[in-house]
């Protein structure tokens, strides 16, 4: 068996340390255990499906269009991720659609045309998934803090309302405040990377035989695109969303709370 | 429009999520004085008081304010003429000052403590205060302030002494009835019905959304 590669009993073994979590979630009543099964479950069904795809994909016969397909398909799914984490939140899934899709435009736009990595059925899809994916995490972020700060301050809200700001400026420091909680984590990611983790571009370059240093410029590339794409998409999500909370007259809208807020 | 009344409510609704709130509400506030809006609790009084500033919409009818359609007035200039105190008081971080800087942000050192002094707070001791140190009164009235830096027309107080003791009690009923002396109408919802007989010229009854009764008042 050579480097890359796993036995069956190897990836259950590997499951050791789910047990384990599993175990903890038990003692502490955190009611846990069935969704790490439920999430196990869906990343062997969904990686072994991905798998198979990506193998077709890659083959250097495969059309690049089934690549640009699979990332449309990522920018959707990300969107459907985001509304379904607050729905509340009004036209929430045009707008994660949009500032999802201009992200993967502008990062894949970055990505090749810095010559980064060449437009192929290699590398469309993995570059794609890092992009959005990294900022899926901020957007369901922004966007459950937004809902559940805006219902629980809509007194402080309506008070700025009432001396006559418009609802962009009355909902300015929860935005903020949402904003930072969504974006600081990609940014301390950004600070630790080389002293805490090493980033899988840069591990998987080496592994395949790329000098260190060459990696290690590839892989800051990507972060800096990441990191700017994360802020962008956020951002994009707070501010628009931010401005559907408010009717014409800018009446601050009637926001039902979620069973996740409660 | 120099006679029409203050706010004038013709045929009112506002829906709400099991019942409306306000259901075919006629009623004329007048000019002058302190108008109490009063009655139990879901009466629907502060729906009212909400939709002269517009920060409730009605569903059926038309609120007019000095004989303007309030829905087509620029909200924002409607809601710095309309003034409004909530029932708990709402201070925003940072000092009192920076509170009366959100309603005017040009507001200089003079016209701070002009407005400090309106609303009854030393600006010696209470402008450069951390507004979340403020006891409620203090708090209340820091909001008063503020509200005042807008220069409105007219003042909404929600249940403003709700969650205050008798001496802060007494000292913004002192406050709204002097801004009224001013010539600063003041719509006050409550339910304390004391309270009502102390400060109200006027009174408006509302009951489960209904308009109950209209009434002048000689205060006692």
């Amino acid at each position: 068996m050579g480097e890359g590669t796993i036995t069956v009993a190897g990836l259950v073994l590997s499951l050791s340390l789910v047990a384990v979590a599993i175990g903890i979630s038990l003692r502490e009543h955190l009611r846990l255990e069935r969704d790490m099964v439920v999430a196990v479950v869906r990343a062997l069904v969904q990686l072994l499906i991905v798998g198979a795809a990506l193998e077709l994909i890659v083959k250097p016969s495969t059309p690049l269009i089934w690549s640009w397909l699979w990332v449309a398909g990522i920018v959707v799914f990300s969107a459907v991720t985001v509304r379904r984490r607050a729905p509340q939140l009004p036209g929430v899934f045009g707008i994660a659609l949009t500032a999802n899709a201009t992200t993967a435009i502008v990062g894949l736009g970055l990505t090749f045309g810095l010559g980064i990595f060449a437009v192929n059925g290699r590398t469309v899809v993995p570059v794609a998934g890092m992009v959005v994916g990294n900022s899926l995490k901020s957007c369901v972020v922004v966007v459950q803090m937004l809902a559940s700060l805006i219902a629980d301050r809509r007194p402080d809200i309506e008070a700025r309302l009432a001396l006559g700001l418009r609802g962009t400026d009355a909902a300015r420091p929860i935005v903020r405040q949402a904003l930072r909680l969504a974006i600081n984590p990609q940014i301390e990611n950004t600070k630790a990377l080389g002293i805490v983790f090493l980033p899988g571009a840069m591990t998987g370059l080496i592994l395949a035989g790329v000098k260190p240093v060459d990696a290690v410029l590839v892989q800051l590339a990507l972060m800096y695109i990441i990191l700017g794409a994360v802020v962008v998409t956020t951002a994009m999500t707070a501010l628009v969303g931010t401005k559907r909370l408010f009717t014409s007259d800018e009446r601050l809208v009637t926001l039902v709370r979620s069973r996740e807020d409660e | 429009m120099a006679d029409a009344p203050l706010f004038s409510f013709e045929h009112v609704s506002v829906d709400g999520a099991q019942r409306p709130r306000l259901q075919d509400v006629s009623v004329v506030l007048p000019r002058s004085g302190i108008t109490a809006i009063a009655g139990p609790s879901g009466a629907g009084k502060s729906t009212l008081l909400r939709c002269c500033n517009r920060l409730e919409a009605p569903s059926q009818g038309v609120v007019r304010y000095r004989g303007e359609d309030v829905a087509a007035r620029d909200p924002l200039q409607h809601r710095r003429e309309v003034g409004m105190v909530f029932q708990q008081p709402v201070v925003f971080p940072g000092t009192v000052a920076d509170n009366l800087r959100v309603a005017d942000p040009q507001a200089g050192p003079e016209r701070l403590e002009e407005l400090l002094r309106r609303a009854a707070l030393d600006p010696a001791v209470y402008l450069e205060r951390d507004a979340s140190t403020l006891s409620g009164g203090e708090a209340q009235r820091a909001c008063l302030a503020r509200t005042l830096a807008t220069d409105p027309k007219v003042v909404l107080a929600d249940e403003p002494t709700s969650a205050l003791d008798e001496t802060a009690t007494a000292e913004l009923e002192r406050l709204m009835r002097s801004l009224a002396d001013e010539g600063v109408p003041v719509l006050l919802v409550t339910h304390n019905e004391p309270q009502l007989q102390r400060l109200a010229d006027h009174v408006i009854r509302l009951d489960e959304g209904h308009l109950a009764s209209t009434s002048e008042q000689r205060r006692g």
